[in-house]
């Protein structure tokens, strides 16, 4: 069907191109991500009256708004104040705005699932709030997050695709333009697929190691 | 020096409520140095928040509290330097869940008190030596006894060197072959001059350690005195009331290290459902 001079010397070439922009951009996405979610999160569990409620409306408005939609604001909409963002800088922080928001939510779920008597164990001992939730209750909670975390990585992988739309040639929009220009959309399409796949598997190989490792005893871990 | 002649902790008209539910109605007294005091009285009495607004996990709604005669108040920074002085061991030991026994006893001197890492291991196996649990420094709190949590809690609050430590029912939760091991552990850091205020309904304890008995109801202190007083002269009939109902339900002289019955323990607590 596709001969393997073609394949090797455009297809692969292409497709390799974008797979790699995929890789960047999520790579770029992930820290800032989980860092605006543990933010937001403890925000929203340990911060005052104002910081809590700001954290809210954070999560209000980076959920209920569509990404692509934060994207197209990032990307087209921003040069109408005078601020151009280089289309990956809008990608990732589109990423790492709307990603923050779902994973601030993971990460709240598993710090009030600590008990309080964590908080003020530490606090006796005469830590300060935020020392307390640094040492004390972030490690046990991140540990617990951490399925969610890696869930939400996950579709970052999937919709990282979203960058085409403002102009990233990432994997989707590479497989694209050749499927279009060669008219075989089931073949590419098929193989981006697979490279997804890929992509994803990765992730959870990294969540399990990172599970393992930092398991401790009194979590259930299941299996084997 | 003047100071450390005046009581240690000084407690003055604490009132606490939580809606319409007075559950401290001025509570005032001195603890100096070196004293165990024991604290006893009905459940939903508010010794438990008592020794949370010592310390101010609890804020009080009024009222003073003094440590070595410096006020205890004032902004979330400042308090935590007050709480590091005054040690707690809760009901159910609280111990960080993510951290082996020596870890939860480094925790504080490392993050509180700014110890190098090797100094802290080095307190740490110190105390876990001092409650008797050296060989279980590497272990989680998951895969110890509620006896060994509890003794491990004692060690972390002791790493912290306190000049009192507030012990809240500490062994309230323990099965009762475990209760014997934290006694003994609190009455040796009593004997070494701890400065103590224990809540408990543990009466063996009160008697041959405490050098004082408060009995407290509906969030005030009805009397206190010595425990031959308490137990044997005590001045108000609710007094003679509690104490003998309590002794009838606890049993023993000196629990420790005997171990009472599941028996006699289950129809403790089917009693003291009645009681409260």
């Amino acid at each position: 069907m596709v001969e393997f001079d073609f394949f090797r010397e455009i297809i692969f070439p292409k497709l390799m191109e974008g797979t790699l922009m995929t890789i960047v951009l999520i790579v770029l996405s992930v820290i800032p991500q989980v860092l605006i979610g543990i933010l937001i999160a403890v925000g929203r569990v340990y911060g005052n009256k104002v910081i809590s409620r700001l954290s809210l409306v954070y999560v209000v408005f980076f959920r209920g708004t569509p990404l692509l939609v934060l994207l197209f604001i990032l990307y087209y909409g921003l040069p109408t104040l005078g601020i151009y963002l280089h289309p990956i800088l809008a990608a990732v922080a589109g990423f790492a705005m709307c990603g923050g928001a779902y994973q601030s939510e993971y990460i709240r779920g598993a710090i009030q699932s600590i008990k309080a008597g964590q908080m003020r164990a530490a606090l006796s001992l005469g830590l300060t709030r935020t020392r307390a939730v640094l040492f004390v209750i972030l490690p046990q909670a991140l540990r617990r997050a951490l399925p969610g975390i890696s869930n939400e990585i996950t579709y970052l992988v999937k919709y990282s695709s979203l960058a085409f739309m403002i102009t990233v040639i990432e994997l989707t929009g590479a497989g694209k333009i050749i499927a279009g220009r060669y008219f075989i959309y089931t073949y590419i399409f098929t193989l981006i697929a697979a490279v997804y796949l890929v992509l994803v598997s990765v992730v959870t190989r990294v969540q399990k190691s990172l599970e393992v490792r930092y398991r401790y005893p009194g979590i259930e871990s299941g299996g084997r | 020096m003047e100071e450390s002649r005046g009581p240690v902790l000084r407690v003055e008209d604490i009132r606490k409520s939580y809606g319409d539910n007075n559950v401290l109605n001025g509570v005032s007294f001195d603890v100096k140095l070196g004293d165990t005091k024991v604290i006893i009285g009905p459940s939903g009495t508010g010794k438990s928040t008592l020794l949370r607004c010592i310390n101010h996990l609890d804020i009080p709604d009024s009222g003073k509290i003094f440590l070595n005669g410096e006020e205890v108040h004032g902004s979330k920074k400042n308090i935590s330097k007050y709480r590091r002085q005054i040690g707690f061991v809760f009901q159910d030991f609280n111990l960080f869940d993510h951290l082996t026994a020596l870890g939860n006893v480094m925790l504080g001197p490392i993050r509180v008190l700014n110890m190098s890492k090797e100094e802290a291991r080095e307190l740490a196996r110190t105390e876990l030596d001092r409650v008797g649990l050296q060989d279980k420094a590497d272990l989680y709190p998951a895969q110890l006894s509620g006896g060994q949590q509890q003794r491990v809690s004692i060690a972390r609050t002791l790493a912290m060197n306190p000049l009192l430590i507030l012990f809240d029912e500490p062994t309230s939760a323990l099965d009762p072959e475990l209760i014997g091991e934290v006694l003994e552990v609190m009455r040796n850091l009593a004997l070494s001059g701890m400065t103590m205020v224990v809540v408990t309904h543990e009466m063996g304890f009160a008697r041959s350690v405490a050098n004082e008995i408060i009995f407290m109801e509906n969030g005030k202190i009805l009397e206190q005195g010595p425990p031959n007083k308490i137990f044997y002269q005590p001045e108000l009939e609710r007094t003679k009331r509690f104490m003998h109902k309590i002794s009838e339900l606890y049993g023993r002289e000196d629990r420790e290290p005997q171990v009472a019955e599941n028996q006699d323990n289950e129809r403790r607590d089917n009693e003291l459902e009645d009681d409260v």
